[in-house]
């Protein structure tokens, strides 16, 4: 992944452009802003978040106005406007998690973070926060981290460290 | 042991691939349909079937399909909802996961008996695990000649895509789904017109749920009629029951429609019975927006007839006594459970789901959320529970959607079967933050029913 900092200009790569064409292809002609949501997503995986100039350029990709994407961006959850951390931990805070301890895990990240839900740690490695039902109550709590979004299910405290030690090892060996 | 349509082959080492499915009979409805049967014959079988949907509203799908204008010239879509969002539900989670061949042979069928060349499956965002098990789903599919041109020799074209969602509950409203399809922000449109009339691009449409189009594969196979002998009355077929909660066994279980609560609650087969020996409470019998029923009116009906878990049997007696089957989210909820709390999470839910056209649902969500919020950290006051009675009233059908009735009437039934409860949280403030009231509101019953 790609850091950008804030107001910095992006290029989409090769590659991302190839993909962004191949999607578009999904649809009728003239209907391609209905590749907004895909292609955000991808720019998302990309660069960690969406800034206003990655955004600016997906519009004039998609020949719509930029409001068009900021309206969309701002809309749905999943976007993010600012920097997260290199691991954002989102975990499920609705009901049928809460009933097998969902509450408890997010305190117990917050205090083993040591931010507060959508602040990033210092090392820039992680954020967290509570999310909406993520159609897994069967196997609460759960939590995902983007932008493979995958799956940590029937969360415990001591799950939860493992996890986040091991994320912290990955980075240190790749580092 | 009940019959199973869709999970039979559940437990078959790679039957998430296109060998392991096409060996277990896979894509033998999508050789039936193309190969021997006119498009009207498809839906006319859907319709005997008796298949309603499943994504919540219980619409018959043949009839929906009946629906679907055929204008001379202009394209047709089939869209299907993986925009699995409703809490307490994750069966469609759950069968893309694993069988994902089983959409992808409904959606050929499907499309097929629509007249579609295109259709989308509309995957909500957080599934990028399923959105890329469903895109190698249809590549298999595609090189074993059952997508692409002349499927099977027979002339008929597809085209299947996978549609990425953004993270919002809003978009598994269908036309605020093709909104979103479209690439804009998931405001529901007005109805009508409906999307058989206008849906997707402004052209006729078609929108089933995950679990509804996989449920064409069996009727196509065995025949409509055979379908609609399995279940009760106007509830045929099986359904797909995402059980969670404090039982011991939760999970995606396939029913036959009929069964009895009371089984598929205590029994092996099922849920297990409740957790840790505790004793049931509460029950969400169809996802968070259907009513929540208090423990005495869950085995039974107010009339005392064994509840079963079909359309009807679930809304027996109404909102008053009954709940719905809606998405079959079922929730179970054991004596620790504190049902302020929940009510305060669910309508904290809505509050932030809600798209914000409408201002009944954008005010009056959080205005719930608000009061709650108050009521469950000890600061509420009597006068604000009729409060919540008052705004829930006043969101419930005055908006463009459903969702501000899914958000109303959680917090009607809560209070109307958990009174008590409230009150106790608004009269015992400190106790209130340090205990739960527990199954003290079961002393009386009759008095509960009769509120």
């Amino acid at each position: 992944m790609l850091s950008v900092q804030e107001n910095q200009p992006v290029e989409f790569s090769a590659t991302l452009l190839e993909k962004f064409a191949e999607i578009v292809s999904r649809y009728p002609q003239g209907k391609q802003k209905s590749a907004l949501l895909p292609i955000l997503h991808l720019v998302q995986a990309d660069y960690g978040w969406l800034s206003s100039d990655a955004m600016d350029k997906v519009a004039t990709y998609l020949d719509i106005q930029p409001i068009e994407v900021y309206e969309v961006a701002t809309f749905y959850t999943m976007f993010f406007l600012k920097p997260q951390g290199k691991y954002n931990l989102e975990v499920c805070r609705t009901g049928p998690c809460c009933l097998v301890g969902a509450e408890k895990i997010m305190k117990h990240i917050e205090s083993r973070l040591g931010v507060k839900e959508g602040e990033v740690t210092a090392d820039g490695l992680f954020s967290w926060r509570g999310v909406e039902c993520l159609a897994a109550c069967g196997f609460g709590p759960v939590l995902q981290i983007g932008p493979e979004y995958t799956f940590y299910e029937n969360l415990t405290e001591d799950a939860v460290d493992l996890l986040i030690d091991t994320l912290k090892n990955n980075t240190t060996q790749q580092a | 042991m009940g019959r199973k349509l869709l999970l039979q082959h559940i437990n078959e080492p790679g039957i998430h691939t296109f060998d392991v499915y096409r060996q277990k009979g896979g894509y033998r409805a999508v050789e039936k349909a193309l190969k021997t049967m006119s498009t009207d014959e498809v839906v006319e079988e859907v319709k005997k079937s008796g298949l309603r949907g499943r994504g919540g509203a219980g619409f018959p799908t043949g009839m929906k399909w009946s629906f679907l204008a055929k204008p001379e010239g202009v394209a047709r879509y089939l869209v299907c909802n993986g925009d699995e969002s409703e809490p307490g539900t994750f069966k469609d989670r759950f069968l893309m996961t694993h069988i994902p061949h089983a959409l992808i042979e409904g959606m050929i069928v499907s499309s097929y008996a629509l007249g579609a060349s295109v259709s989308y499956i509309y995957v909500r965002g957080e599934m990028m695990p399923q959105i890329r098990i469903l895109e190698r789903a249809i590549q298999e599919a595609k090189a074993a000649g059952f997508l692409g041109t002349n499927i099977l020799g027979t002339g008929y074209n597809l085209e299947l895509y996978v549609q990425p969602g953004g993270g919002a509950y809003i978009c598994g409203e269908e036309t605020a789904l093709l909104e979103s399809l479209e690439g804009k922000r998931g405001n529901p449109r007005i109805k009508p017109p409906f999307p058989a009339i206008a849906g997707l691009y402004g052209c006729p449409t078609v929108v089933n749920n995950v679990e509804t189009i996989a449920s064409v594969v069996p009727i196509i196979n065995d025949g409509g009629d055979e379908y609609a002998k399995i279940g009760i009355e106007r509830s045929t077929g099986t359904k797909l029951i995402s059980a969670s909660g404090n039982i011991n066994k939760p999970g995606v279980y396939e029913i036959e429609l009929g069964v009895p609560v009371e089984e598929f609650i205590y029994s092996d087969e099922y849920c297990g019975g409740i957790a840790n020996g505790k004793t049931l409470k509460a029950l969400v019998a169809g996802g968070s927006s259907v009513p929540i029923l208090p423990n005495n009116l869950i085995c039974k009906t107010i009339s005392g007839n064994p509840r079963l878990m079909t359309y009807e049997s679930l809304a027996d007696g109404g909102f008053a006594t009954g709940s719905m089957m809606g998405s079959g989210g079922f929730i179970v909820f054991d004596e620790d459970q504190c049902i302020v709390r929940n009510t305060w999470n669910f309508t904290r839910f809505y509050h932030h789901e809600s798209c914000g056209q409408c201002s009944p649902c954008r005010e009056g969500t959080g205005w719930m959320e608000k009061v709650l919020h108050k009521i469950e950290h000890g600061q509420g006051t009597v006068e604000d529970i009729d409060l919540l009675w008052d705004i829930q009233r006043k969101i419930e059908g005055n908006t463009i959607c459903p969702l501000g009735d899914a958000a109303a009437w959680p917090v009607a039934a809560a209070i109307r079967h958990f009174r008590d409860e409230f009150e106790w949280h608004v009269l015992n403030p400190k106790e209130s933050q340090s205990r739960n009231y527990g199954l003290a509101h079961y002393a009386d019953p009759i008095t509960a029913v009769t509120q």
